[in-house]
């Protein structure tokens, strides 16, 4: 009833909008796929036969003042995503006015603190993650370089809302915009500091008292010249037990990022993060799981790899506990140097390595007490490594490649809560040439090989990958793209797996911003991954459909 | 209620078909120094802009904008136009921006977008999508997706308006 109140309230404003100066835009995406049974992949049967998720965004703007919604379509959710997400719902919608310095919104919203350590409200369709909030939010800048937020909310859980009331506050600061003799400064400052409130209702019947109220505080500086930049930010969470009759955690949460950017000269980059997080899964439900009502966001330390098989083994934050660092150099060979050749060269080498807090997580219960050292690395669980190298190169107006090595350990007990008692190391190498036939025809030809050590301190997993895809463009309009994946079969806990191709074909049209994409083949099961958060898709044979559409 | 429901879609449905000039949205958005600043600023005098989103972990994003980057000069005399290249890096990817466009060379204009606030107003999902704003600002033309060669067709188009 109040969602169909918004939709007509929205009516009016619309009509409102035919004196040209007000203006309707959204965008709309479907995603339909059949699903063919497959012993062979492990593609199981299902019901349904056709699956389709579906959206429409709808905008609506005049002067200061807009306001859209979202029509989501879940019928039923296509394999992998969250079945909990059927059927159709306005699931989003809001109205927004801004003047004189103040914004106000009212109805769904998504919000970021600093760098989302206490506060990240945020969607991810491609990953079935949608947790915006609900409720009021202000956001007012009362003077030059000052910005002030506050809201309070209830957030987003599939269509419904999460129990737990959440109040926030935010502040920062640009000191070079506000201090007048520093505004000319090369230093750029900004600081910044957050509050989080969650209220949830006590538990009747256990034998604690859980708090009712849990805050979280976070602090944040950025100070930035042409060449360095430095990032840091500091959060803190008061203990927040599950709640369960034994082992409930009263431990508070803490959470240390940092970065270090430098980059003195055109062609050359170079940047090192660290970070500590020490009990920091913060969500609006204290006994949430899986992906439901986060609230902190931790981001991932480590490389996105974007072909398949240098992403078949990604690493996810363990929110609960873990030390990381990374660094990453960006390195251009200039035109007509030795190593540039003719065009340049460009190259990207990464390093990654992240492991256990020392002896775990902090603990605070009735019968045990651990609160892990700030810094140790030696002896702690390893949970991921990664080592890569990147190149990138013109060869002559016609040809360019790029070539990938990686070389990583994965701890896919620690990862995906599996029980074999080994860590993964795989070595994979990536090679995608590109011919140019015509100005507007191009040739793409990607080479995968992905190859796990056999050595008896490693597992095995699934043995060794081979991709292979060619892919034929016609700009702006047409692409075609055939691919196989294959694997050599393998040995497991559950017995021999026979060698088994994954053959699909692809092709799109775009005229400007419609896509359609039609696709037809085997997907393998695999962890698909965006922004450091981590969706297992099935194996599955079938013809799928995209639509992609921006108005 | 369910048939309200879609009557009022339908009618905005019509109704969008109307509206013409769509202009910039004004929506916060990050320097590339950690600064906060609001799409309104975006500014070419009168002269076209192009608007790209793009990511340090696209790789069709990072072509386009090397495409883009080898003629830029060459544009820039012939229409005056201005690229501004929006990331959507998050926290987990947006302190790589900064040596990242160093080391690719890029001269373009550099904001960030790290909860995809602006990406949301302007109706992008998937990147690159790239726009083609006219000299008073309102959004012409726009394009998902990144196939070798496109970059032609988006001058062509920049071309068209400055004619």
């Amino acid at each position: 009833m109040k969602k169909i109140f918004f939709v007509l309230l929205l009516s009016p404003l619309i009509i409102l909008g035919q004196d040209n100066s007000g203006q309707v835009s959204g965008d709309f995406f479907i995603n339909t796929q059949t699903y063919n049974e497959d012993a062979k992949i492990g593609a199981g049967k299902v019901s349904e036969y056709l699956l389709m998720n579906g959206y429409s965004n709808i905008r609506f703007t005049k002067g200061n003042f807009s306001a859209g919604l979202r029509y989501e379509s879940y019928l039923n959710a296509l394999e992998g995503f969250d079945p909990r997400y059927q059927g159709n719902s306005i699931a989003h919608r809001y109205a927004q006015y801004k003047i004189e310095g103040l914004d106000i919104t009212v109805g769904n919203f998504y919000e970021q603190f600093g760098n989302g350590l206490i506060l990240r409200s945020y969607e991810e369709k491609q990953l079935g993650i949608d947790n915006s909030m609900d409720g009021i939010r202000l956001k007012y800048s009362p003077t030059k370089g000052l910005y002030l937020k506050g809201f309070i909310a209830k957030q987003r859980l599939f269509f419904e809302l999460g129990p737990g009331i959440i109040r926030g506050f935010d502040a920062e600061l640009n000191i070079n915009d506000a201090l007048n003799f520093l505004s000319e400064s090369k230093i750029k400052y900004t600081i910044g500091g957050s509050f989080i409130s969650r209220y949830q209702g006590d538990i009747d019947n256990i034998p604690y008292d859980m708090p009712e109220n849990v805050g979280a505080y976070a602090i944040r500086t950025n100070i930035s010249t042409d060449k360095i930049t430095l990032n840091t930010e500091y959060a803190y969470k008061d203990n927040d037990p599950k709640g369960g009759f034994s082992g409930s955690n009263f431990a508070p949460g803490k959470a240390l990022i940092t970065n270090l950017s430098y980059s003195p000269k055109k062609g050359f980059g170079l940047i090192f993060e660290a970070h500590r997080v020490d009990n920091m899964d913060f969500r609006s439900d204290r006994t949430a799981t899986l992906q439901d009502l986060t609230l902190s966001y931790i981001p991932a330390i480590t490389k996105q790899h974007v072909y398949s098989l240098a992403a078949f083994y990604p690493f996810a934050t363990q929110p609960i506990g873990e030390l990381g660092f990374q660094g990453e150099l960006y390195y251009t060979f200039k035109k007509k140097s030795k190593l540039g050749g003719k065009y340049g060269t460009k190259i990207t080498a990464n390093y990654s390595r992240v492991n256990a807090l020392n002896g775990g997580s902090s603990v605070l219960t009735g019968l045990e007490e651990h609160t892990p050292m700030f810094f140790s690395i030696k002896n702690e669980t390893l949970f991921f490594r990664d080592a890569n190298i990147e190149v990138r190169k013109k060869l002559s107006k016609k040809v360019k490649f790029t070539a990938n090595y990686i070389d990583l350990i994965y701890n896919k007990d620690i990862i995906e809560g599996k029980n074999n008692g080994k860590n993964i190391n795989a070595k994979i190498g990536v090679l995608d040439i590109s011919y140019k036939i015509k100005p507007k025809k191009t040739l793409r030809l990607e080479l995968q090989y992905l190859a796990v050590n056999k050595n008896e301190k490693y597992y095995q997993d699934k043995g060794n990958w081979t991709m292979g895809m060619l892919e034929y463009t016609i700009s702006p309009k047409w692409f075609f793209a055939l691919s196989d994946q294959y694997n050599g079969g393998y040995t497991d806990v559950d017995g021999e797996h026979d060698a088994v191709h994954y053959l699909n074909f692809s092709c799109g049209y775009t005229k400007k911003a419609n896509r359609f994409v039609l696709g037809y083949g085997k997907q393998r099961e695999g962890i698909f991954c965006a922004g450091g958060v981590c969706r297992r898709v099935p194996s599955s044979n079938g013809l799928t459909l995209t639509i992609t559409s921006s108005f | 209620m369910k048939r309200l429901i879609a009557l009022t879609l339908f009618m905005t449905t019509v109704l969008f078909s109307f509206s013409q000039n769509k202009t910039l949205p004004s929506v916060d958005i990050k320097t590339i120094d950690g600064g906060n600043t609001n799409t309104s600023i975006f500014e070419n005098e009168g002269k076209p802009i192009v608007i790209s989103f793009w990511a340090t972990w696209c790789k069709p994003c990072i072509k386009e904008l090397n495409a883009i980057a080898e003629e830029y000069d060459d544009w820039v005399d012939e229409t005056g136009v201005k690229i501004i290249a929006v990331s959507i890096d998050d926290s987990r990817n947006m302190a790589k921006v900064k040596p990242r466009v160093n080391a690719e060379m890029w001269e373009y204009e550099i904001y960030i977008d790290p909860n995809k606030d602006f990406a949301r107003a302007m109706g992008v999902g998937p990147v690159p999508h790239t726009f083609i704003l006219d000299g008073n600002k309102n959004i012409v033309w726009q394009h998902t997706g990144y196939a070798d060669g496109d970059e032609a067709e988006l001058f062509e188009q920049i071309k068209k308006l400055t004619k």
